[in-house]
């Protein structure tokens, strides 16, 4: 008797979402079958990865990680220039870290600045992601929406605490949004539904599920991550059909395992291919989760990935 | 498919003896139905209807066993499609290759990396479980005597690679007794390979060219009496060895289709040509469906990665690991040792407790019940907060045990210290690192 295929009946489409200038869109979502599984479905526009750039020389990065940018990092158009030039970056993700009360405290003005002169620099989507800090993100992230009114700048993070103010000022200013939750479906389709309740329409939307590292909590973000596509996909969950952004870099980079020198940990081998590999990994397993946009910091740990992402969608 | 109590009485004697324990046989039918009784409680059912009970109580994907003792790895038995639907349960088994040309020094280093590449984490030991031996020469003697040097220095599962049933007879010949997984079993070779499978007791692979052969395959074993069989679907490409994985699984959980109701293998090895890559193909099979992967050589930095993305793919969801909470007392600590205080989530305390014994500096570790959650989120849920933490400390009776009034939070419980030092009294909140990694750094500058 021959294996008859045992398919799943899907019901449901993630919404295509138009990112960037009007001029050069480009789409992200589209699928209509869980992640990679093209025998049953279509993944019309395939995962892209965000290369990140920082608004001030980050104090804290594993040598491996700061070596190919260490001649920009003091500025962050050049260095969205080099991921775009050098690494043919087909997103930005500027990570506004410096802004943190916990860190520099820098002002909102100087992110405004900071983001400008980057906006400027390349032609590519540009993500603009806040510190995490929800009082400093609302203002600089609505100060942003203002002064770069028409950029089409994928805002984020945007959590429940701050949604009606940064959906307003984005819906006003014409950007997308990320939706942030942390790791829980119901909260997620309860602040796309609110968002959407604030007017701002489903093509300005993606979904922050809120990610972590290899080995520091990835297991629940890969479930609540599949459960998500579960619900878009076939159970006709129409608040969850967004596609999502995985801000996976900094979670992976801070570990003490992407970090810590051969010499002190021999048996964790080579250090630069070890960190490479953690970043790798952790978003190979996040794009077999449902990631649409991975945000990613290495640039052998991205070739990497878009090989798989080729390889996973070639014929 | 589970029966029915009524399909399970129509097996039984009828007799309504009550030797079971229970006065009618429709009774003790109704319990094994719901798992409440062992069908050897009746000493009358027939050998019949023992078959088909068990038979209709197999799991949908057999559970197969390679090695023998500590070693021995268990791969399949998985009952969902989804690790949040309830679990998955038998971790894939990581194997490393050997080959018979390769020389002397290549074989040790393998051999040795598979020994020495161990790492505790969460309290657990994690490494590779298996050894590929495959024979390239095609010449038994060759074959075996690398079989016996794989056996003899490594306490290994082992998987044996020909497809020439003579060379693999060599091979059994030298491990048998470990209990090794034979591969693989082919439209030409079959016969012969279920022969050996038979006369040595070892699990059985069958590589196919597709779902349809494999089938065909899987079931001349089974009608020829073999139940340990592991399937390779032949495809070496991702999205298709990908796809076949999710066929496999779905055939076996939703169709109970049996002659794809068995772990599977995969091989990066094959697929690709760089330790880095196959390693990340691996991860791919760990997260979807493999029983096996077979790597081509592994390295500190290639296996750690994929042992962590293992472990947290098969973790069970329904509840995170914990530990209990108490005071850990780190490298014998005095009176004038620091007092840090953290969560009972296993993976910050393992992480925070080693952060700890690295530093050199002895010291008191609180850990706090918070149900397992991280430091972040059982202070989002209300269980990391001033008082909860405040009355954990005084109970615990640490207070009792240094001179000084100060313990250390976590630094990304900053936010508690106000609350924290009402809740202690006289007691000093020092707010600590934010990340574990900076925890040595910052004891070593600590004083009382
Ligand atoms: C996995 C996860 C979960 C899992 C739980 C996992 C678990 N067992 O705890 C689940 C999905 C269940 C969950 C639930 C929730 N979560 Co949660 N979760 C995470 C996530 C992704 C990772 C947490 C983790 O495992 N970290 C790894 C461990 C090792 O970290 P750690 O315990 O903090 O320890 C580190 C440091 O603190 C330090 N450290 C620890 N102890 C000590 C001690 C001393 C003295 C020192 C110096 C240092 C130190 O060392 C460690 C390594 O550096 C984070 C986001 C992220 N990426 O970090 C969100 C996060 C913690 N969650 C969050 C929230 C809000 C929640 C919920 C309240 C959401 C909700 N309303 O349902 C619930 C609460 C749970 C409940 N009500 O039952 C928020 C917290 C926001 C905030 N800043 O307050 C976060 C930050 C996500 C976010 N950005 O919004 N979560
Ligand atoms: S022991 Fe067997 S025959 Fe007797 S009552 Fe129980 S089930 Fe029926």
């Amino acid at each position: 008797m021959a294996f008859e295929i045992p398919k799943i009946s899907y019901n449901g489409a993630i919404k295509e979402i138009p990112l960037g200038k009007e001029a050069n869109h480009m789409i992200v979502g589209g699928e209509t079958c869980y992640p990679f599984y093209l025998f049953e479905g279509s993944m019309p526009h395939p995962p892209k990865i965000a290369m990140e750039v920082y608004d001030a020389p980050p104090e804290d990065w594993p040598q491996a990680a700061l070596e190919p940018f260490a001649d920009v990092v003091q500025d962050p158009a050049a260095w969205a220039q080099k991921c775009v030039a050098s690494y043919g970056a087909e997103m930005l993700a500027l990570q506004l870290a410096s802004t943190d009360p916990n860190a520099q405290n820098t002002p909102a003005e100087q992110a405004v600045e900071v983001t400008k002169k980057v906006a400027a620099a390349i032609e590519v989507p540009l993500i603009v992601w806040g510190s995490g800090n929800l009082e400093k993100d609302t203002e600089v992230l609505k100060m942003i929406a203002e002064e770069c009114a028409g950029e089409n700048l994928i805002l984020g993070p945007i959590p429940e605490g701050s949604y009606k103010a940064l959906g307003a000022a984005s819906l006003a200013y014409q950007h997308t949004i990320a939706a942030s939750t942390p790791i829980d479906i119901n909260l997620a389709k309860q602040l796309n539904i609110l968002i959407g309740n604030l007017g701002v329409p489903d093509k300005c939307i993606l979904v922050d599920p809120t990610v972590a590292g290899l080995g520091y909590g990835l297991e629940y973000c890969y479930s609540v991550m599949e459960r998500d596509r579960m619900a878009a996909l076939t159970q006709e969950d129409e608040r969850l059909q967004f596609p999502i952004v995985c801000n996976l870099a900094k979670e992976v980079w801070k570990v003490k395992e992407a970090r810590i020198s051969e010499e002190e940990a021999p048996l964790l081998g080579d250090p630069l291919k070890r960190g490479v590999l953690l970043e790798a990994m952790t978003a190979l397993l996040l794009l077999l989760a449902g990631g649409d946009i991975l945000i990613m910091r290495h640039p052998d740990a991205i070739q990497l990935v878009r090989g798989f992402i080729n390889d996973l969608m070639a014929n | 498919m589970a029966l029915t109590g009524i399909q399970i009485y129509k097996l039984l004697p009828k007799t309504n003896c009550g030797e079971c324990g229970v006065p009618t046989c429709l009774a003790f039918a109704m319990n094994l139905a719901a798992g409440k009784a062992e069908l050897a409680a009746c000493p009358y059912v027939s050998e019949e209807a023992k078959a088909e009970l068990a038979d209709a109580a197999a799991p949908p994907i057999r559970v197969v066993e390679i090695g023998i003792g500590e070693r021995k790895l268990k791969i399949g038995g998985e009952t969902v499609l989804f690790r949040h639907e309830k679990t998955f349960l038998n971790p894939p088994g990581i194997a490393v290759l050997v080959t018979d040309e390769m020389g002397d020094e290549e074989v040790a280093g393998h051999l040795d990396r598979f020994k020495a590449l161990e790492y505790e984490r969460v309290g657990l030991t994690l490494r590779a479980d298996l050894i590929a031996v495959k024979s390239l020469s095609a010449d038994g003697g060759k074959f075996e005597a690398l079989v016996s040097k794989v056996k003899n220095e490594t306490d290994a599962g082992i998987i044996l690679m020909t497809e020439d049933p003579s060379v693999m007879e060599a091979g059994l010949k030298a491990s048998a007794d470990r209990k090794p997984l034979i591969y693989p079993a082919t439209k030409e070779n079959a016969d012969r390979m279920a022969g050996l499978a038979k006369e040595y007791g070892c699990p059985l692979a069958v590589k196919g060219d597709g779902l349809d052969e494999v089938s065909e395959l899987t079931t001349k074993l089974t009608e020829g009496g073999l139940k340990d069989v592991v399937i390779d679907s032949g495809a070496r490409g991702v999205r298709k060895a990908l796809e076949d994985q999710i066929l496999i699984r779905r055939g076996a959980l939703l169709k109970k289709y049996k002659p794809l109701g068995f772990p599977t293998i995969a091989l990066p090895c094959e697929m690709a040509d760089d330790l880095v890559q196959e390693a990340l193909i691996a991860s791919i099979f760990v997260a979807k469906y493999g029983g096996i992967v077979v790597l081509s050589d592994i390295q500190g930095h290639t296996l750690f990665p994929l042992l962590l993305a293992r472990m947290n793919i098969y973790t069970d969801p329904q509840r995170p690991m914990a530990t209990s909470p108490g005071i850990y007392e780190i490298g014998g600590p005095n009176e004038d040792s620091p007092v840090l205080v953290s969560c009972n989530f296993s993976l910050t305390y393992f992480i925070v407790s080693g952060e700890i014994e690295t530093s050199r500096v002895p010291a008191w570790l609180v850990i706090v019940d918070t149900e397992g959650l991280s430091v972040l989120t059982a202070w989002a849920a209300g269980k990391f907060v001033g008082d909860a933490v405040g009355m954990s400390l005084k109970k615990s009776g640490i207070m009792d045990k240094v001179r000084h009034k100060k313990v250390v939070i976590p630094g990304y419980a900053a936010a508690i210290s106000g609350d924290l030092e009402e809740e202690l009294g006289d007691w000093e909140v020092l707010v600590g690192p934010r990340e574990s990694a900076h925890i040595p750094a910052y004891l070593k500058e600590w004083s009382a």
